[in-house]
């Protein structure tokens, strides 16, 4: 037998104890591959819970908003969650233009929130920035909370004219996605 | 396992003797639950709950597997499939409320189950395994709960799979992307309801998985009793069966019949009528909340209203609610004194009952709204509950001054629990302390 014998019980070569012997090196070689095998394995386990191709294709919507008065709203879907369109009375945007920006809890002015020239136009997510509920205020009657905007009721936060977070756990404003307006009476969503 | 004086299995007959040599399963079955196993003589009727929430996980799992053969789930039908089981399928509605109403009698065991735990010390040395093991079965079966809740896809389960995956959304920078992996979309939908099915079909068995390990943990010291003093010698246990099989068979009795006559004539009672308003993406039920079972938690997620330290008022709720189960896995460690049963702990007992009546109200505020005096109230018993476990606990350890613990099991019973009481200074235990040596001590001892 020559010095690659090394059986497990077989006593150390005093030439193996100096460096490396083979069979470590075959050992963490066979479970090096084996690992990174394992772990490519894991990739697909892990990606499919990601949004499928079909939620993910969701096409953006196009709504006509010519039937909306000041002071109204509407509710539509947009990739299966609801998008609040809200025609700003003018005392609406001088109420969220008298708050100064820099002491809010996520600062963001209404300017910053519409877009030029159509600042009466509030299009947001109606979806609460807390835990993902639905907020009131959009459809007629519903409560509006402290600041006139939007109230959430699962957890009580509310929101102002110009949708932003103002009392309440919500970190963060209600999110205006990104659309276009296609001309006066259209806007498309996403 | 256990004790060296716990009756050996011995094969009655030939058949079995052949079993026995080849697959000792009755061995086992003997020795775990039977004749084989010794157990503390003066166990109460606390000690039920174990088997009682055993015996829920199997009801569970049998109404179960049943609606699985009549539920679709997919979103377009799983609420009419309910309604089909509901009303056309032979005994669906007895099936499904029994599953439904059986899910709240698993909860409320296994609160019982805990809160004795607490109250006799049962997590101490040598048995922490058994409690550590005991969380995990408990986060577990509220993992299944929740995604059990989901799956009729009525309003209460659309807008709770909402809020409970929007706590994830609360993680900075990673929280979105997590939630919508967890969720396989931007909001609860098809893909979310088919993987919690199937994760709902799963976790029950990952459950019995560790009960069997959280049993075979606690047959290592054997199970604590009322008194908390260890076992020390054979007139202190008595065999599992028949004593405690018979003892169990009695609470099972009374928790089958509780179980039955919710099931029969208030099988809506635990529930919320908004549940069975179909799903709609588009509203918010005015009055959301979880289930009672989550209430307590949920109060602790509404507490927090402000931003501190940096870190804001939502991912505050969200480590709140998960650390004050968190919380228990550390409770073997946050608890030094070295007296197991509040019996003996005069300080720590009136602080038990404190804590079980903030959890209490904890429950009762979880479901009323957030109005300003109902939100201080949360804070302070959100306060109160985390320094029961982080402050009051530690500093009753150190402070309190036990009552003098029986010198055994035995003398305890045989003297009368209440007036039991070894001289502070007597330390002689076990069978030098003991006169009358117990009528039911098998002759072996």
């Amino acid at each position: 037998m020559t010095d690659a014998t090394t059986t497990g019980d077989a006593p150390v070569h005093t030439a193996e104890a100096e460096g490396v012997r083979r069979r470590d090196f075959i050992n963490i070689a066979a479970l090096s591959f084996a690992g990174v095998g394992a772990g490519a394995v894991v990739i697909p386990l892990v990606t499919q819970m990601n949004p499928s191709a079909d939620v993910l294709a969701e096409a953006s919507i196009e709504v006509d908003i010519a039937a909306i008065e000041r002071g109204q709203s509407i509710k539509t879907s947009w990739r299966k969650q609801p998008i609040f369109i809200r025609n700003l009375t003018d005392a609406e945007i001088a109420a969220a233009n008298k708050t100064p920006a820099a002491d809010l809890r996520d600062p963001q002015t209404l300017a910053e929130r519409t877009k030029e020239g159509k600042a009466n136009w509030l299009i947001t997510l109606g979806v609460c920035t807390h835990l993902g509920c639905v907020p009131l205020g959009a459809a007629e009657g519903e409560a509006k909370g402290d600041y006139g905007g939007y109230f959430c009721p699962c957890h009580g936060s509310h929101y102002d004219t110009a949708g932003r977070i103002r009392k309440g756990p919500a970190p963060t404003n209600l999110v205006v996605p990104e659309y276009a307006f296609m001309s006066d009476t259209v806007v498309q969503i996403g | 396992m256990s004790f060296p004086w716990a009756d050996d299995y011995k094969p009655k007959s030939e058949f079995m003797q052949w079993i026995d040599t080849r697959l000792p399963l009755p061995r086992l079955v003997y020795g775990a639950i039977g004749g084989g196993y010794p157990v503390p003589r003066n166990l109460n009727y606390f000690w039920n709950f174990g088997v009682l929430a055993g015996i829920a996980l199997v009801i569970q799992i049998v109404t179960g597997i049943i609606l699985a053969m009549h539920y679709a789930a997919n979103a377009g039908l799983a609420f009419d499939s309910v309604e089909h089981i509901m009303r056309d399928v032979n005994s669906g509605w007895l099936l499904r409320y029994a599953h439904m109403n059986g899910a709240s009698f698993f909860f409320i065991v296994v609160y019982i189950h805990m809160f004795r735990g607490l109250y006799y010390g049962s997590y101490k040395a040598p048995r922490e395994m058994v409690w550590l093991l005991g969380v995990v079965i408990f986060l577990l079966m509220m993992a299944t709960a929740f995604m059990g809740y989901v799956l009729p896809w009525g309003q209460m389960s659309f807008w709770g799979a909402q809020v409970i995956t929007g706590f994830f959304s609360a993680i900075p920078i990673v929280g979105e992307p997590l939630r919508q992996w967890l969720l396989g979309g931007f909001a609860p939908d098809n893909a979310a309801l088919n993987r919690f099915f199937s994760l709902h079909y799963l976790l029950p068995f990952v459950i019995a998985g560790v009960i069997i390990l959280h049993i075979w943990a606690l047959h290592i010291p054997g199970s604590n009793n009322p008194t908390g003093v260890e076992v020390k010698a054979p007139q202190d246990t008595v065999p599992f069966h028949p004593y405690y099989t018979a003892k169990d068979g009695m609470g099972l009795g009374v928790f089958l019949i509780l179980f039955v006559a919710v099931t029969f004539f208030m099988p809506n009672l635990m529930g919320h009528p908004d549940n069975y308003i179909p799903a709609n993406p588009l509203s918010t039920p005015a009055h959301i909340v979880p289930e009672w079972y989550f209430l307590p938690f949920y109060a602790i997620l509404k507490a927090f209203t402000g931003n501190f330290l940096w870190i804001d008022a939502k991912l505050w709720g969200v480590i709140a609610m998960f650390g004050s189960i968190a919380l228990l896995f550390f409770l073997p460690w946050l608890d030094g004194s070295p007296v197991r049963s509040a019996k003996y702990r005069p300080l720590y007992r009136i602080f038990f009952w404190v804590l079980l009546a903030d959890v209490f109200l904890l429950g009762w505020l979880g479901q009323a709204e957030a109005t300003s005096p109902i939100v201080l109230l949360s804070q302070i018993a959100t306060a109160y509950y985390f320094a029961h476990f982080l402050i009051l606990m530690p500093i009753i350890g150190r402070i309190e001054k036990p009552l003098p613990l029986p010198n055994s099991i035995t003398e305890a019973v045989l003297k009368g629990e209440t007036k039991t009481g070894a001289p502070a200074g007597r330390e002689k235990t076990g069978r030098e302390a003991i006169e009358t040596p117990s009528p039911i001590i098998p002759a072996q001892a």
